[in-house]
């Protein structure tokens, strides 16, 4: 009769076989444990460079007239204001088009219509940065803001490149937040029928107040996404070798990114002790933070909606 | 209720119960969020339109193939593509090799092996948070890593601005995505499949290769052509990992120095290109901007075909 520690040991199989079984499953652990690799290397390779910029460069020369990095003049704040106003205008445009097209697709389009429209956004998705960035410049700001509003609008302005930007955003509104809408059961809106309300006081007072978080969510991605995006603002808003500090949206301005793609052109000529090369890497940390910040909200948002229903 | 009211319908219930009046606020709130739909289909059209109509005076000189294989000048009557179209299938296949077995290997580590542990929590995090960094982030990844620190090894003829390091950078942009999509397409196999080949004493590598990879092949596949998709129309993390935007010559090295040697991609191009004062070369870059495009809806028709074609099939 066996013991019932010999009837383990059977049921274990073979050790060879075991032990392949451990070796592949150690392969596929290190398969994923390189995105963790990839995040130390980041972080790693920007905070070194960073930090020589940031313990040699003069200090005061990241509140000055504007940011010219190649003659010293490192104003980290001409590049805030530049991102927040492109990405404020971006949100403008996202937030109202994503919200309207997010609730019409949820609440009112009718299957058929739904599956229609629905990949006609997924192709908007799909339309490459740079081809926005041309279409800023070649479009919108000829033909859609010259004659709206005269000729202040300089040939590379922020508000066009801020439009683009929204364009690009406005598919990750709508599906970020219709999801959240869809999510809401749909008990909460036949109640609402049942109460007597039309369908636009389904929409308003009850899909809509119970999807907000998710909603919020989508606006905080789109926020996070535009200010990553680099090349709308590369191409559409000019300022190739610095900017001065200003609010103009009609003037050629610059962001953290396009900052970026303008140093790096021309990183050739990158020499000598102006530490424009790492002030680069300075400003890809601060990005990187940002829009790190940007996803962890938006992910406690998106699975507050998860938990409830 | 008479029977001419139940016989005309629902609209007739309504209004009568709505004492025959308009929901005109309901109407017009109906007609805005429609409108927002049309206004960014009406963006995409125009978009395109621009952008085709745009291209025209370029392809009254030049037929496609002439501008796909003529090589890249600063004179507008005679710049093609190649280097930029050549790059930019490069730079795809390179991506592809790099993203696709790491990703779908970590995403099968993490459905199929991981335990809902902490490591594994941290390791979901850290891959969304990847996903959300910006393109140009991973553009300074590569400097600092694939040009300047590897430049020996990656392209020591060209100061590490070589295909190498812009492909690796591509595939790192990449992986994230490949591992998010692949995670979804897995989480889709249904359980029952699995505990049908434990129940008959597979291991689970054998449950992995015989039963859920080949169910799982479609998303997987469908989900990584599109990420694909994605990494060919980036420019920002090429422009700081030295993308070409002038003349090169590609010359008759081999493979190996190829790959060390200096690159362009479309939209590197596309973007230096749009910058040029000449007017010539605004059509020059619709024409590459539609070339680009049908590239993208060959990649991505590819994805849903792929897809469609498993679907009938299982």
């Amino acid at each position: 009769m066996q013991t019932t520690q010999a009837i383990e040991v059977q049921l274990r199989g073979v050790p060879s076989r075991r032990r392949r079984e451990v070796r592949i499953r150690r392969f596929f652990f290190v398969a994923a444990a390189t995105s963790v690799v990839i995040s130390v290397a980041i972080i790693g390779s920007l905070a070194g460079e960073a930090w020589t910029f940031i313990s040699n460069v003069d200090l005061g020369s990241l509140t000055d007239i504007g940011w010219y990095p190649r003659r010293g003049y490192f104003d980290i704040s001409t590049l805030f204001v530049g991102t927040l106003t492109v990405a404020g205008i971006a949100m403008l445009v996202a937030a109202p088009l994503g919200l309207g097209s997010a609730i019409y697709l949820s609440e009112y389009a009718m299957p058929r219509t739904r599956r229609v429209l629905k990949p006609t956004l997924e192709v908007l998705a799909g339309i490459p940065s740079v081809v926005l960035g041309f279409f800023a410049l070649t479009f919108i700001t000829p033909s859609v803001l010259r004659p709206i509003f005269g000729d202040q609008v300089v040939g590379f302005n922020m508000l066009a490149a801020g439009i683009g930007v929204g364009i690009l955003t406005i598919p990750l509104v709508a599906s970020v937040s219709e999801d959240a809408l869809r999510a809401v059961p749909r008990s909460l809106r036949e109640a609402s029928y049942g109460l007597g309300a039309t369908r636009m006081a389904t929409s308003v007072r009850v899909v809509f107040p119970a999807a907000v978080s998710g909603v919020v969510a989508s606006l905080i991605i789109a926020f996070s996404r535009a200010v990553g995006e680099t090349m709308v603002v590369a191409i559409a808003a000019g300022a190739t070798g610095g900017s001065l500090f200003g609010w103009n949206v009609f003037e050629p301005g610059q962001t953290m990114t396009a900052a970026m793609a303008a140093l790096a052109i021309g990183s050739d000529q990158v020499r000598g002790d102006d530490y424009a090369f790492q002030s680069l890497f300075f400003l890809g940390l601060l990005l990187f933070f940002v829009t790190l910040l940007l996803n962890v909200v938006s992910e406690r948002f998106v699975r507050r909606v998860r938990q409830r229903y | 209720m008479n029977r001419a009211a139940l016989a005309a319908g629902p609209e007739t219930v309504s209004r009568a119960l709505t004492h025959h009046r308009r929901d005109v606020r309901g109407t017009v709130f109906t007609v805005a969020l429609f409108s927002c739909l049309i206004v960014a289909m009406a963006i995409l059209a125009t978009l395109l339109y621009t952008v085709i109509s745009g291209s025209l005076p370029a392809w009254r000189d030049r037929s496609l193939t002439t501008f796909i294989t003529s090589q890249m000048s600063a004179d507008p009557h005679v710049a093609g593509i190649w280097q930029a179209f050549y790059g930019s299938l490069t730079l795809m296949v390179f991506t592809a090799v790099i993203a696709f077995p790491l990703g779908v290997s970590a995403a099968i580590y993490l459905e199929e092996y991981a335990s809902d542990n902490r490591a594994t929590r941290f390791i979901n995090a850290n891959i969304r948070n990847l996903a959300g960094v910006p393109s140009i982030v991973y553009g300074l990844l590569g400097l600092a890593i694939f040009v300047k620190l590897l430049g020996s090894i990656t392209g020591p003829a060209v100061e590490g601005r070589s295909v190498i390091a812009g492909g690796l950078t591509l595939g790192l942009l990449t992986l994230p995505i490949v591992i998010i999509t692949t995670a979804e397409a897995l989480r889709a196999v249904p359980n029952a499949l699995r505990e049908a080949a434990y129940g008959v004493g597979s291991t689970q590598w054998q449950v992995i290769r015989h039963h859920i990879l080949p169910v799982g092949a479609p998303g997987i596949l469908t989900g990584t052509i599109l990420s694909l998709g994605r990494a060919f129309g980036e420019a920002a993390p090429l422009l700081l990992v030295g993308g070409i935007t002038t003349f090169f010559s590609v010359g008759d090295a081999s493979f190996l120095e190829a790959l060390q040697g200096r690159f362009s991609a479309m939209p590197v191009l596309v973007f230096s290109w749009s910058r040029l004062p000449q007017e010539e070369f605004r059509a020059l870059t619709a024409a590459l901007i539609v070339v680009m495009l049908v590239v993208l809806l060959l990649i991505n028709g590819t994805a849903i075909y792929l897809r469609n074609r498993f679907e009938k099939g299982t």
